[in-house]
Formats: C-alpha cells, structure tokens, sequence
C-alpha cells in the first residue's frame, strides 16, 4: 500500500506512461476487432438459432454451448499453443481477436436469438403473408424491432469482451494487463504495483463506465416506454368501458 | 380461383383437416364458419403457406403452391387481414402500407403513396396516415390492415377472424368497411368469422366446417334457412337464438 502515496513509484509510471498507452491501444485494437467479430458471428449463429430450420439451428446450438461451456482462456491457448505447435502459427494479437470474437460471438448469437424471439409470432406471419422471404422479413420487420431489446444486453457483452482481453497475458500479449504486469515484475520498473494497477484500472474504467451507462439508460428508457405504452392501452381500454 | 384438393393436414397426431375440397371461384366472397376448433383458420391458412398441407393440392391462380415457389406466389396473388391485425408497429401508417408495394412489387415510393392514400381513404382514415399503429384503437388498427392487404392489389384477400379481437363497439366499423369491399370490388375474399348477419349480407356462399371436414356448404339463402346437415341447423340454433 505504500507505493500508492510513493512519489517515486507515481513517477515510474509517469515516465513510462508511453508505455501504458501502447498497452491501452493494443486492448482497444483487440477489442474493436474482436467486438467487429463477434458482432457478425452473433448475427450470423442468432439468425441461424432462430430459421426454425433443423441443421442451422443444431449447428448454432453446439457452437453456442461449446463456448459457453469451456473457458477462455483455455480457448485462447487452444488457438495459439495448439496451433503453433501443429506447425500453423499465427500471431499474438491475431489469436487474441479470433478466441475473443468467437468466445463472445458466442454470447452476442444467444443476446440476438433472445430479442428475435421476442417478438409477436404474428409479425412473421405478416411478413409472410405479404411475400417477403426471410432475410427481408428479418431486415425489414424483426431486427427493426428486436434492435432496442438485443442493444442493452450487447453493449454489456462488449464491456466484458474488453475486459476480457486482459486474457491476451497467457499467451504474451502487449495488451495493458500483460504490459502492466511486466511493468510492476519488471528488473528496472519493478515495485510500483499499486500506482500502476490503479492506472491501468482507470484506463478500463473510461472506456466500460460510459458504456455500461449507455446500455442501462437504454434499457430504463425502454422499460419506461413501455409501461407507457400499457398505461395507454389500459386508458384506451377504461376510456371505451366508459363510453359504453 | 383457389382450390384445395384433398388436403389433409396434421398438428403431430392431432388431424386437424381431414381430406378438404373447395373452389373459390374469381371475384367470389367465400364464408367459412363453424365452431371453434373446426379448422376453419387451418383451411384459410393453407391458401397462403402459412400452414403447409401434410397431403394434397393447394392450387392459386392455376398454379399449384409448393415450397419452392410459395413466396412468389403468394406475393402475387394472395393478401392476409389477420385476427390481431398484425400491423408492424415501429412503422407509421404511412410505412405499413407502403412497404411490400416498394420492397416486393417494385412500385415506387410515390406511387405507392398515392395508392397508400387512395386506399387509407376507402377504409376512413387518411387523417392517420403518419402516427403509429399503437395509438390507433383496435377497429382502426384492423381498417388499416385492410388497406394495407389492398395496396398489394392481389386479386385474393384472406381475412381470418378479422373483427373477433375487437372491442363489441368497433365491430361494426370493420364490417362496415369489408361489406363496401364486397360489393364495390372484384376481390376474391375468404372470410372466417363468426358474425353471422354479415356472413349472410355479403357471402357468395357459406362453407360449415366441423371437425376438420367441410360438412355443409351453400348459399347463405340455404345455409341459414334450410340446412341439410342436422350439425348446423344445432350450431346456428345455439348461435342465433339470442
């Protein structure tokens, strides 16, 4: 605890604050293409999960449940041990954006499979009664609608993909956990553990505070649209009980 | 028009329709009634693929519908006014109507306006051509779906149960507004209700459904004066007695 009022430890970090800032990229870089990633896969798998087809939805069911189902960071060493060693390696930060994407693409494809469940059986039926096929009965009519119930669950997936990267460390990365814990191990930056894990805390905390905020405002607006929206069709229903 | 050969349909073990035959002719307005449970949405259901028959034929403007070309079919010839409307509620009014005409039917946005409009007046409410569906009361919301299956100007509109949801007070709008497109329109309509006064006003002819068979058929003359079938002259005993 005493480094954390050490003038030395707080300049250590000051001087390598170049550092902690390349680390910083690296965890945005990972998560932003790992989030792109995951964002796709959870489209693709979630439309899959819900084409009322028997093989696509099999096929979404054993991904979904094999990811969720194992651990990622043995995932991560899978891809990036596993592959090395059979002679396909491929780099640090490609293995953390593809075990990353497809750990939460995995999530992302139940968030998505969720809201298109969602909505009324009906609007299906419209859809197919006008003639639109499914990926136009999709684009059209149920992601439009789905879009305001999936986004609070996704956007709380992506604040846990980006403190997921902190995974990158098993496998070497240069992300800011793995560079932080270098840094506070290191022979000549050693010892300034509590100001540097308070950096790097501070650095996670900008980036997923404004972003839970986000997906909690959303949701309460959405709840509170609702309700709106019963109060009106009870008002409706008393206001026609009156006429009567 | 449409013809059903032979349809039998099942719901895992329960057989739901049991070896159905009908022709609708063109411009013919068919009444499909009977109790609940009799298989009268299934048969309605069949005729745009939103059921698909276990066994037999549905035929559409001669052409016989089958998984493959269902979607193309269905979007040429046939229209659906569901029992709960069904409108899409994140579009107004506007949006409902314009939708399949300019994603499907290649129409464009102007045009498809004016017939949106055109049609928004047939059913009353060219006043609610921008709000949304939630704020229409139920008889609305149903006038507006009717527009909408008519701005796809097919030559068939199925209406299943289209005024059973509705508060007793908007009944009658609907009705109001599906007697003017029975009589002023060349539209072949089938309707499942269970009014049956409106059924006998605009019906060409009256199918009786029970058990997934189609037991009593005829003009509304015959139907409610003098039926064959001992089933519905009981059925219509219980139902127009008060």
């Amino acid at each position: 605890m005493e480094t954390l009022i050490s003038l030395d430890a707080w300049t250590k970090v000051w001087t390598f604050k170049s550092t902690f800032l390349l680390g910083f990229l690296t965890t945005l870089e990972t998560a932003l293409f790992a989030v792109m990633l995951s964002l796709c896969l959870g489209l693709l798998f979630g439309l899959m999960s819900t084409s009322g087809r028997k093989l696509p939805a099999a096929i979404a069911r054993v991904y979904v449940e094999f990811i969720q189902n194992t651990p990622l960071l043995l995932q991560i060493c899978f891809l990036y041990y596993a592959m090395s060693f059979s002679g396909h390696s491929i780099s640090i930060l490609a293995s953390g954006i593809i075990s990353i994407g497809v750990y939460h693409g995995a999530y992302m494809s139940e968030v998505i499979r969720a809201g298109i469940q969602s909505i009324p059986r009906g609007q299906f039926e419209a859809a197919k009664s006008q003639g639109f096929n499914y990926v136009g009965t999709m684009y059209y009519i149920i992601l439009p609608q789905s879009i305001k119930i999936i986004l609070p669950p996704m956007v709380n997936q992506v604040v846990n993909l980006i403190k997921n990267t902190s995974c990158l460390y098993i496998i070497g990365g240069s992300d800011l956990i793995s560079i932080t814990y270098s840094f506070v191990t290191g022979a000549n930056t050693g010892g300034a553990h509590g100001p540097a894990y308070l950096v790097s805390g501070i650095l996670f905390f900008i980036i997923c505070f404004p972003l839970s905020m986000l997906a909690s405002t959303w949701e309460n607006n959405l709840k509170k649209r609702e309700r709106l929206t019963v109060d009106k069709a009870k008002a409706q229903t008393v206001e026609a009980q009156e006429d009567l | 028009m449409i013809k059903l050969e032979h349809v039998n349909k099942f719901f895992g073990d329960l057989h739901v329709l049991k070896d159905v035959n009908l022709h609708v002719k063109e411009g013919e307005k068919m009444v499909i009634i009977g109790p609940s449970g009799s298989g009268k949405s299934t048969t309605v259901r069949c005729m745009n693929y939103l059921e698909v028959p276990t066994s037999g034929k549905v035929i559409i403007d001669g052409e016989e519908m089958t998984a493959r070309n269902h979607i193309k079919l269905v979007r040429r010839t046939t229209s659906m006014v569901f029992q709960q409307f069904n409108l899409y509620p994140h579009l107004d009014v506007m949006r409902n109507l314009t939708l399949a005409p300019i994603k499907l039917h290649g129409v464009s946005q102007k045009e498809a306006e004016e017939t949106a409009m055109h049609y928004l007046n047939v059913v009353g409410l060219t006043d609610k051509a921008h709000v949304y569906p939630a704020t229409l009361s139920g008889g609305q919301q149903q006038r507006i779906a009717i527009a909408r299956a008519l701005c796809a100007k097919t030559k068939i509109i199925l209406f299943d149960e289209p005024t059973s949801a509705l508060d007793p007070e908007t009944i009658q709008e609907v009705l109001d507004v599906m007697v003017k497109l029975a009589s002023e329109s060349n539209i072949t309509m089938v309707i499942v209700t269970h009014e049956m006064g409106f059924a006998r006003e605009v019906a060409d002819r009256i199918v009786f459904m029970e058990d997934g068979m189609i037991i009593e058929e005829g003009t509304p003359e015959h139907f409610f004066s003098h039926p064959d079938n001992e089933r519905v002259q009981q059925f219509l005993g219980k139902i127009l007695r008060h």
